[in-house]
């Protein structure tokens, strides 16, 4: 079967930034994405869990985008605006789609 | 009553003993939890309880000077209070100016269950308190979080205030719950509270209790987490500052006149920090600041102490001050 080259963009970031995440990244015009739960996890600050959270700002989340690898640049500087300051893992993977005109 | 047998009494109650349970159990490291979904209907729950009976009082007493006058001194109290917090915070720790200020705007904000238990016990002594006092802790929510970005700004920049996070702060959920049912309340009336009253009078203790079993777990996990973050004098500090902030309370109490059950809650609101509304606000604005700091000394040291200590306290303060 017929594949295509793309990227998949991996940004896990704390819940409270979620909003302005995709409102970025729909600003240039990357409207395809997939939000995910994080259950729990360990990072610089020990480990965490979501069981329990009460807090607005407790969480995070994974924004999951399968783009044209053309469109690679222009996502990743709208996003980079956003979590530059933050808590996060911005990471890129090369995969392949069937629909590349979806992308 | 003295301030011993009245702490005895406060300590022993379902509410109190349910808090120390969940701590013992995040200490202990028991597999000991509530479900996010559960937590979060929980205080939502809470939420709509006491502003529901806030706004009912509050139709039964009437509008007067008092409300206005105390509203205004929340506000002023909330913006206030941290810039007393940072001086004390740079003094007695070794805190950088962010983390100081980031904290700082924890303890000009308040906390709602703090509030939602210093209510129960007013309740269980037979204390009346204006229902009002439920409007004057939404209103002392935000203030203090201008107040930290304002010492961040002057002391060396990098606090921002999107346009968006004011939108946040002042529409979040809790907030539009809490002011929500208290209007809710305050047009129906006591007719409104005698239809719903099986649902937010009869199991509102019982709820509290859960909600609190799950505030010590969180309480005792962020000890945990944050041992070794905190040093001795932030540490005095998450003790001195809610006593503190329970005198400055007093004395605005007082010039205000108000009576003892609310000038108990003025008080509590006074001293207690937030854990819910500052830090997602932090976290935006700052996000530079140590959340293991501010979260650690506002969950984990002073809402523990003002839980068991410090409401019976203040308590009795007021109670000498303004007399029963």
């Amino acid at each position: 079967m017929q594949t295509h080259k793309a990227k998949r963009v991996e940004i896990t970031i704390e819940k409270i930034m979620l909003s302005r995440l995709t409102a970025a990244i729909e600003k240039a015009d990357v409207t395809g994405y997939s939000v995910l739960p994080v259950f729990g996890g360990s990072g610089k600050s020990g480990a965490w869990t979501r069981e329990g959270s009460i807090g607005r700002g407790d969480g995070m989340v994974q924004v999951i985008c399968i783009i044209r690898p053309d469109r690679l640049d222009t996502l990743l500087d709208a996003a980079f605006a956003v979590v530059e300051r933050h808590i996060g893992v911005v990471s890129i993977v090369d995969c392949e789609v069937l629909r590349a005109e979806l992308f | 009553m003295d301030i011993f047998s009245l702490t005895a009494e406060t300590l022993v109650t379902p509410i109190v003993l349910s808090f120390v349970l969940g701590l013992f159990a995040a200490l202990v490291r028991s597999d000991l939890s509530i479900p996010e979904a559960i937590a979060k209907g929980m205080s939502l729950y809470l939420l709509f309880a006491i502003g529901f009976k806030g706004g009912v009082s509050l139709a039964d007493h009437g509008i007067d000077l008092t409300l206005g006058l105390t509203l205004l001194a929340g506000v002023i109290l909330s913006a206030l209070i941290p810039l007393i917090a940072y001086a004390i915070l740079r003094v007695l720790s070794g805190l950088s100016a962010l983390d100081a200020a980031a904290v700082a705007g924890h303890y000009g904000s308040i906390s709602i269950v703090t509030f939602v238990a210093a209510t129960s016990v007013l309740e269980s002594q037979g204390i009346a308190y204006d229902g009002y006092m439920v409007a004057v802790a939404a209103a002392m929510e935000a203030p203090a979080i201008l107040s930290a970005l304002w010492l961040v700004t002057r002391s060396k920049g990098g606090g921002t205030m999107e346009p968006g996070l004011w939108r946040e702060i002042m529409l979040n959920g809790s907030i539009v719950l809490l002011i929500g049912a208290f209007l809710i309340g305050m047009i129906t009336g006591e007719e409104g509270l005698k239809e719903i009253a099986p649902l937010v009078i009869a199991p509102f203790k019982g709820v509290l209790c859960l909600f609190l079993l799950d505030m010590g777990i969180i309480a005792g996990r962020g000890l945990r987490k944050g041992r070794g973050v905190l040093d001795a004098g932030a540490l005095a500090f998450g003790i001195i500052m809610p006593i503190l902030g329970s005198l400055i309370g007093l004395g605005t109490a007082v010039l205000i006149g108000l009576p003892l059950g609310s000038a108990l809650l003025l008080m509590v609101l006074s001293a207690s920090a937030s854990y819910i509304a500052v830090p997602a606000a932090m976290r935006v604005a700052l996000p530079e600041a140590n959340p293991s700091i501010y979260l650690t000394l506002s969950l984990g040291v002073t809402f523990p102490f003002n839980l068991v200590l410090g409401i019976p306290l203040y308590l009795a303060l007021a109670t000498a001050v303004i007399g029963g």
